[in-house]
């Protein structure tokens, strides 16, 4: 039986649902990806223009606090993005949804990629702030653990010669890993970390204005860049599989 | 003082690197797919 019709039949009915069928994702993604795309560019390049050239130094770190603009934006998309894999990796367990295992398999090498940004980012600006490219404390040794859990969940997935046993070790790795996510956000206050605290909750921040907003702008082009990077990966490994489903009934029908 | 600049200048082109071959990647794979489904599909 086609496991998009019995998608379908599930009932509940919920767009997420809906759109876990990889013929409607695909017919809803096409045409929004150029204009998401230009979006993205635009304010990304924003975001990094003010961030470096425009806003003001800081009181305290001076220039250094420039470095924020590309750092903590890169953070943030890696930590959604993990949780992003964590929430496609339950619904491949739970749900069996079709797009689950696939949207998984393109946010791995996507999110490892922002990770390996704000660990570098990181490093570049720990030299002139503490005077060194790298401490083993909390906040830094969990984000390197999440990158070696990326990295871990695309070697996974593309390690089996069954893709279904692959894509389940990934899901299991995924859920399992996402303990870190708490970890990360809350190591700067469980433990005494040279890593300075977190700056901007929920409800509020300790930022001033004018260094706040290309913060914000630039981590809206970030979040924004990584949905389109991930979308477009997503619909080209589906066109990819169905190129390969042609060329085999193409190969049957021969043989 | 350490002067921060070079830091800067390197977060920032490192972000513009990452950005740019991040593009570049999944475009070309993303037309590449496109290219191979017409293909297949004319056969």
């Amino acid at each position: 039986m086609d496991k998009s019709v019995d998608i379908e039949n599930r009932g509940g009915g919920t767009w997420f649902h809906y759109l876990a069928n990889p013929g409607r994702f695909s017919r809803a993604v096409r045409p929004a990806l150029p204009w998401l795309t230009a979006v993205a560019v635009l304010l990304t390049a924003g975001g990094l223009v003010w961030g470096y050239a425009l806003a003001p130094a800081d009181w305290q770190q001076g220039d250094a606090a420039r470095i924020m603009d590309v750092h903590v934006p890169a953070a943030w998309v890696a930590m959604f993005g993990y949780a992003a894999l964590a929430g496609c990796s339950f619904a491949s367990l739970v749900w069996r949804h079709p797009l689950a295992d696939i949207a998984a398999e393109e946010i791995g090498p996507a999110g490892a990629a922002f990770t390996g940004l704000c660990l570098v980012t990181g490093s570049l600006w720990g030299r002139p702030t503490w005077g060194t490219y790298w401490v083993w404390d909390a906040r830094l040794t969990s984000v390197l653990i999440l990158f070696f859990l990326y990295l871990g969940h695309v070697a996974l997935v593309r390690g089996f010669e069954s893709k279904a046993q692959g894509y389940r070790a990934g899901a299991i790795l995924a859920l399992a890993g996402a303990v870190n996510l708490p970890i990360i956000v809350y190591s700067v206050q469980w433990w005494n970390t040279l890593h300075q605290g977190n700056s901007i909750s929920l409800t509020g921040s300790t930022i001033a204005p004018a260094l706040l907003w290309p913060l914000l702008v630039s981590a809206l082009g970030f979040y924004l860049s990584f949905l389109v990077l991930v979308l477009a990966r997503i619909d080209a490994a589906l066109m990819e599989r169905k190129t390969l489903a042609l060329l085999r009934a193409a190969a049957e029908g021969e043989a | 003082m350490i002067d921060p600049w070079p830091y800067i200048n390197g977060a920032y082109g490192a972000a513009v690197v990452f950005f740019a071959a991040a593009a570049w990647l999944t475009l070309s794979r993303y037309r590449r797919a496109q290219a191979r489904l017409k293909q297949a599909e004319t056969l």
